[in-house]
């Protein structure tokens, strides 16, 4: 603290008579400060630090002192709920349908959105917004139609239909940004490559896709996370066969189950299994995480 | 750039608008028509029945009451929210000690701002799976806490006193975080010079809060308020996995409502989607409301 305030000791200050009460005010602020963000940041990552703390305990170290630590070590929770209750299958199933969906978006999203980004013609304004008006909605509105138009497709419990719903839910964000995007690229760049004998198609593959790389990879974990964490779809549109759920659906039924098994520790091994590979991603690339996030809600 | 245009705009754009009208557009166009119908699901037929639906929503007590908590939740949430959104981020942004004059950010702001955002990245499901460990009444975090100091511990989510305050609590503390930092990028933009100007005037640390900061800020502060206001008209996630509208439905949300209708013992999709349109509106003209009352001069820096 100390050597941190001496630089400002040099810096001529102009010193006033009302200069006192201020530093006064100025020191029992950063107190405070320091105080409440202390208290926040605890009751952020207490809840958190428990679970994982929890995943290592026994079930009757659970019951006797929930604050307390483990005695020792018990990773066969962790072996329990990623094997007993399945939520490494649930995780491996999660990660092909996100996979499958956050790669079809971004195709899709991508070339949708440079079209509107670079090209005119008749009706773009209108099928522009017609995207874009996407963001509006509730999905809770089309919740019950969606549901019978998933099965009279014949996608109904399976993969394919959740990659194909997610991605067209993830649309609307992902073209609004990306078109954005897209339209503060240099025009001459794209130009001098259509001069030079560049075709439209190589044009994008190979001279705007990589140009709008940091704005990819932003929608790309805005969306990833999104879907990752979706819980309505999957709960509606894959409600049979067990051995197909998603990670959060395995998760609810494990958090039921555990109700009557009285096997907490699984649970919370289940629970940190879901939570470590998004604080990674998200540690990894926070810069992004946040940029992404942030404009997804500022649209 | 004619030659060759044609085809591009063609392969690039009928896919996804081809998937987007197929699952996005054409099921919110159908919920419309679907809640003009008694609709029962699967097999019976639907019978058009006019605004039926809608007159029995307004006699429904149950839609009341899952009404009435989203409006306490649409008044409280987006308030705590933005408060403590807005004051941790002042803290991060100039709570730093330093000279008379200077505005500096708090040590390790940097750490604070990655924590506090944790809990957005967290799927809703896992952040209720774990709030009701938590509210456990036997041996949840807060329930040994209380009886550490103690203190005779409420039953938190099993008392229809308390079940509600506890699930909007965790409504709020997972969404604080994510205004922290959309606050804290809003306030960089700000340059520090009005500050140490405002603060060598001796202005109060609240004044400058209220007077300037909050000034400079208001378009972001509307921005947060229209989507907090969306968020506690929804809460179905949330509700749903910790309490499922119980006990005595004292927790019980429109989503929640809308789902069961549909998805429950009956599965009635006609009223379902009728319910389904009212929160359309409902959802809307909150949101265009709070953009019409919030609106005020835009300030630019020059």
């Amino acid at each position: 603290m100390t050597t941190l305030d001496q630089p400002t000791a040099i810096v001529p200050t102009p010193v006033t008579s009302g200069d006192r009460p201020v530093r006064r005010e100025l020191g029992v602020a950063n107190a405070l400060s320091h105080g409440f963000l202390l208290f926040w940041g605890l009751l952020t990552v207490l809840p958190l630090l428990w679970m994982f703390v929890s995943s290592f305990k026994t079930n009757g170290e659970i019951l006797a002192d929930p604050w307390g630590l483990p005695g020792a070590l018990h990773l066969d929770n962790w072996a329990r709920a990623w094997t007993g209750a399945h939520i490494g299958r649930y995780f491996l199933n999660s990660l092909v349908v996100v996979t499958g969906s956050v790669s079809l978006t971004m195709l899709m999203g991508a070339t949708a959105a440079y079209v509107f980004a670079r090209y005119e013609f008749r009706g773009r304004q209108v099928v522009y917004y017609l995207f874009v008006g996407g963001l509006m909605f509730p999905v809770f509105l089309a919740l019950v139609p969606l549901f019978f138009v998933v099965r009279n497709a014949g996608l109904f419990n399976t993969w394919l239909g959740l990659i194909l719903v997610y991605a067209a839910y993830s649309l609307p964000f992902t073209v609004f940004f990306l078109t954005a995007f897209f339209r503060t690229l240099p025009t001459s760049v794209a130009e001098a490559a259509l001069v030079d004998g560049c075709g439209h198609f190589r044009l994008f593959f190979r001279v705007m896709l990589p140009m709008a790389r940091p704005g990819l990879i932003s929608v790309a974990l805005f969306n990833f996370l999104s879907h990752w964490n979706q819980f309505l779809l999957p709960q509606v549109l894959l409600q049979g066969d067990e051995s197909k759920w998603m990670l959060a659906q395995g998760l609810f039924a494990l958090s039921v189950s555990q109700g009557y098994a009285g096997d907490y520790a699984r649970l919370f091994a289940g629970l940190s299994i879901a939570v470590l590979p998004v604080l990674a991603v998200y540690v990894a690339f926070q810069r992004q995480v946040q940029a992404g996030l942030t404009a997804g809600q500022l649209k | 750039m004619k030659h060759g245009k044609w085809p591009l705009i063609v392969t690039f754009l009928v896919p996804p608008v081809l998937l987007y009208v197929f699952f996005v557009v054409s099921p919110y166009l159908q919920a419309f028509q679907i809640s003009t119908t008694d609709w029962l699901g699967y097999s019976a037929d639907a019978n058009p029945v006019g605004l039926a639906n809608f007159k029995t929503l307004w006699h429904d007590d149950y839609v009341w009451n899952a009404l009435k908590n989203n409006a306490i939740l649409l008044g409280l949430v987006p308030v705590l929210t933005i408060v403590l959104g807005l004051f941790f981020a002042t803290m991060l942004a100039m709570g730093g000690r330093k000279g008379s004059a200077g505005v500096t950010g708090v040590r390790g702001g940097a750490l604070y701002r990655t924590v506090y955002f944790f809990p957005q990245v967290l799927s809703v499901v896992i952040i209720a799976l774990l709030w009701k460990e938590v509210y456990h009444p036997n041996q949840g975090l807060l329930t040994s806490a209380v009886h550490a100091v103690g203190l005779p511990a409420p039953t938190w989510l099993g008392d229809p006193a308390t079940a509600f305050w506890c699930v909007l609590a965790v409504m709020v503390w997972s969404n604080v975080g994510f205004y922290v930092v959309l606050f804290g990028a809003a306030m960089s933009a700000v340059p520090k010079e009005i500050y140490e100007a405002v603060l060598l005037d001796g202005a109060s640390r609240f004044t400058t809060l209220r007077r300037v900061t909050l000034p400079l800020l208001w378009d972001t502060v509307q921005v947060a308020w229209v989507y907090l206001a969306i968020f506690a008209l929804d809460g179905f996630i949330l509700v749903q996995l910790m309490t499922n509208g119980g006990p005595n439905f004292s927790t019980d949300v429109i989503g929640v409502r809308m789902y069961d209708t549909a998805f429950g013992s009956e599965t009635k999709f006609g009223y379902a989607s009728a319910i389904g349109v009212v929160m359309f509106f409902l959802t809307l003209s909150v949101a265009v409301l709070s953009l019409r009352v919030g609106r005020r001069e835009r300030i630019e820096y020059s």
